[in-house]
């Protein structure tokens, strides 16, 4: 199983590579992939740059090109299809269909990776992408459950990789329109999810209030510890009890699970997090690859060491994990 | 003169109020009723041969019949009843993923593209036209600009191929594998009671200042202001749109039909406000902005 981490600036992808990334991955600092932030990403220059240190310590590269150009966009998106290819990427993950015919056609020798934001949930779903696209991977979205992987595991057509740590999207990737429905931007259109411009902190006398685009997300009293206002993790109002009525802050950690992953064929896990330091991303990426080096050489004797699990912990959302759909329960 | 559509019923109600609703239904001035659960799997008040014989039934009243596929699909048991309905060839199919789709395109049958379907650009509509495409939503989070060139550039590339714009209801925008009416009720997914039927209008999620943020419906989340773009029909018209659909309430459905009929054929203004239940009215994707939004009012 190959461990897959995120690289948001050069940094970041020097240290996934450093602590043992089998590949990273990353995007152009524009709304052509889904973690626009400002002041993250590559231009040209820093890609050529950081493809050459992977290259040269064994690693590959990956350019997520994962979000869904509309008319006005085309050529902008064709063209970071173009930069990727030329560059010398390992893969482009793409969602769009219409850009992955691009791909296909344009560069075939390029590998292309279905992105979560495809949202292809079944083994049909994937025989379309690899039918119409000859995709060579696909990332799973995080909603299904331990089982459901394997019913998808056994008859896929491609090579799957699947979440293994970071922020959890509980709606299906690719098709949440949650964001643009309270700004207006979302993952598929601009690649944000709560953009960082409609975010409103307020020190008020019933406590400290985060709100996007003037909606109050959550608010917290004395002593409770404040997150980003990712709209599905706040606290609102359902039927007179208020409570974290979507989802509580947590990360997905499935560290336990690697044992199981590696059994049902997997490929590779993957670290969510380009709008991480590169201090984190070395945290996150020695602590997997540790666990990925035991459960390769004796997937059968497998454990999780506890300093793992409180490395991870320690770097996760409100300092909890789950690890989310994957068990049925959670659900 | 556009179509109107029934869009599938995003709800969940028990099987006499679904025989109830398109028994009215049929006689309602709407060209096309999209049938068949989209939401959840454990939704099984009518089985898919229930849907089959419904279709079959308002297909003899005149009405153009489409079935619906689920939109998340999670398991063999979700593929299997996706297959009931893209193995037939009595009606199209309106496609809400990319595994009916792939089933579609195998059996030979015509589909439609649901507003769940990530249609972002003409290149999209192009692969899926060479296989069996004779129609398309445009996605909920898309505005009239972006409609407008879609519609233009599939003129250019000599594709006939009808647009649908979901016009008035609440949207539906997020679906988990989590159960949000079973997590409310503290109750495992599994095991949900099936709470759902006592919210035939889903359940109110709002902000803790009371701003009606999102309805709760099982595993989906819908906008909590309903969408309205009834005042958007002439320009629609215009455009080239062909079909208006509007989506399923339980309450007061013909009424709302029933002007956006006098609307499309210009025997009231579409200005004329429609104030039928307790929701605020948005518009505010169509104008490229928030969805929350309203705009010109």
């Amino acid at each position: 199983m190959e461990l897959v981490c995120p690289a948001g600036s050069l940094p970041a992808l020097k240290s996934a590579v450093d602590n043992g990334a089998d590949a990273v991955y990353f995007g152009f600092r524009d709304s052509t992939n889904a973690r626009q932030f400002a002041g993250l990403n590559f231009n040209d220059k820093r890609a050529a740059e950081g493809i050459e240190y992977a290259h040269a310590k064994g690693s590959r590269v990956f350019c997520a090109i994962n979000t869904y150009p509309q008319p006005d966009g085309w050529e902008q998106w064709k063209t970071a299809v173009d930069r990727a290819a030329s560059l010398g990427v390992d893969a482009i993950i793409l969602a769009d269909m219409g850009l992955l015919d691009y791909a296909a056609n344009k560069h075939p020798d390029i590998p292309r990776h279905l992105s979560v934001q495809g949202s292809a949930t079944s083994h049909e779903a994937l025989s379309f992408y690899k039918d119409n696209f000859d995709i060579r991977r696909a990332v799973l979205p995080r909603v299904l459950s331990l089982d459901q992987v394997r019913g998808v595991a056994k008859h896929s057509p491609v090579e799957l990789e699947v979440f293994a740590f970071g922020s959890l999207c509980i709606m299906a990737e690719g098709r949440c329109y949650l964001s643009s429905y309270l700004t207006d931007e979302s993952p598929n259109t601009r690649g944000a999810c709560s953009p960082a411009k409609a975010v409103r902190w307020q020190e008020t006398p019933q406590g400290l209030e985060s709100r996007l685009n003037d909606v109050l997300i959550d608010r917290y009293g004395q002593g409770e510890s404040a997150g980003y206002p990712t709209l599905c993790k706040g606290r609102f109002e359902v039927e007179g009890s208020v409570y974290h009525a979507i989802e509580e802050p947590v990360s997905l950690n499935t560290l336990d699970l690697l044992p199981e992953l590696k059994a049902l064929g997997i490929s590779a896990v993957k670290i969510e997090g380009r709008q991480r330091s590169p201090a984190y991303i070395a945290d996150v990426a020695s602590t997997w690859r540790q666990a990925l080096n035991r459960v390769q050489t004796n997937p059968d004797q497998f454990s999780v060491e506890s300093a793992w699990n409180s490395t991870l912990a320690g770097l996760s959302e409100g300092g909890l994990t789950t690890i989310g759909a994957y068990h049925r329960k959670w659900k | 003169m556009m179509n109107l559509s029934l869009g599938p019923i995003l709800w969940f109600w028990s099987k006499q109020s679904v025989f109830d609703f398109y028994a009215k239904a049929a006689e309602w001035p709407v060209e096309t009723i999209y049938l068949g659960e989209v939401v959840c799997s454990r939704r099984r008040e009518l089985k898919p041969d229930d849907w089959l014989d419904l279709a079959r039934d308002l297909k003899a009243c005149g009405k153009n019949v489409v079935l619906s596929t689920l939109t998340l699909i999670e398991s063999e048991a979700d593929l299997r009843r996706l297959r009931r309905f893209c193995e037939q060839d009595e009606f199209l199919v309106e496609a809400n993923d990319q595994s009916a789709v792939q089933v579609a395109i195998r059996n030979g049958l015509k589909f439609i593209t649901g507003p769940s379907m990530n249609i972002y650009n003409v290149a999209t509509l192009n692969i899926l036209a060479r296989q069996g495409l004779v129609g398309w939503n445009l996605p909920v989070e898309l505005g009239k600009e972006t409609l407008e060139q879609l519609i233009r550039e599939l003129k250019t590339d000599g594709l006939d191929l009808p647009a649908e714009v979901f016009s008035w209801g609440f949207l539906p925008l997020a679906w988990s594998s989590r159960c949000f009416t079973a997590r409310h009720y503290n109750l495992p997914k599994d095991n949900c009671e099936f709470r759902c039927l006592e919210h035939p209008d889903g359940m109110e999620l709002r902000s803790r200042e009371s701003q009606e943020l999102f309805r709760i419906n099982g595993i989906s989340t819908l906008s909590g202001s309903r969408y309205d773009l009834m005042r958007e029909l002439p320009d629609m018209e215009r455009m080239g749109v062909s079909t208006v659909r509007l989506s399923p309430e339980h309450q007061g459905m013909d009424e709302v039909v029933k002007r956006f009929d006098q609307v499309r054929r210009g025997e009231v203004p579409a200005a004329d406000p429609l104030q039928l239940v307790e929701a605020p009215p948005c518009n505010g994707y169509w104008y490229g902005k928030p969805g929350m939004d309203l705009v010109g009012a």
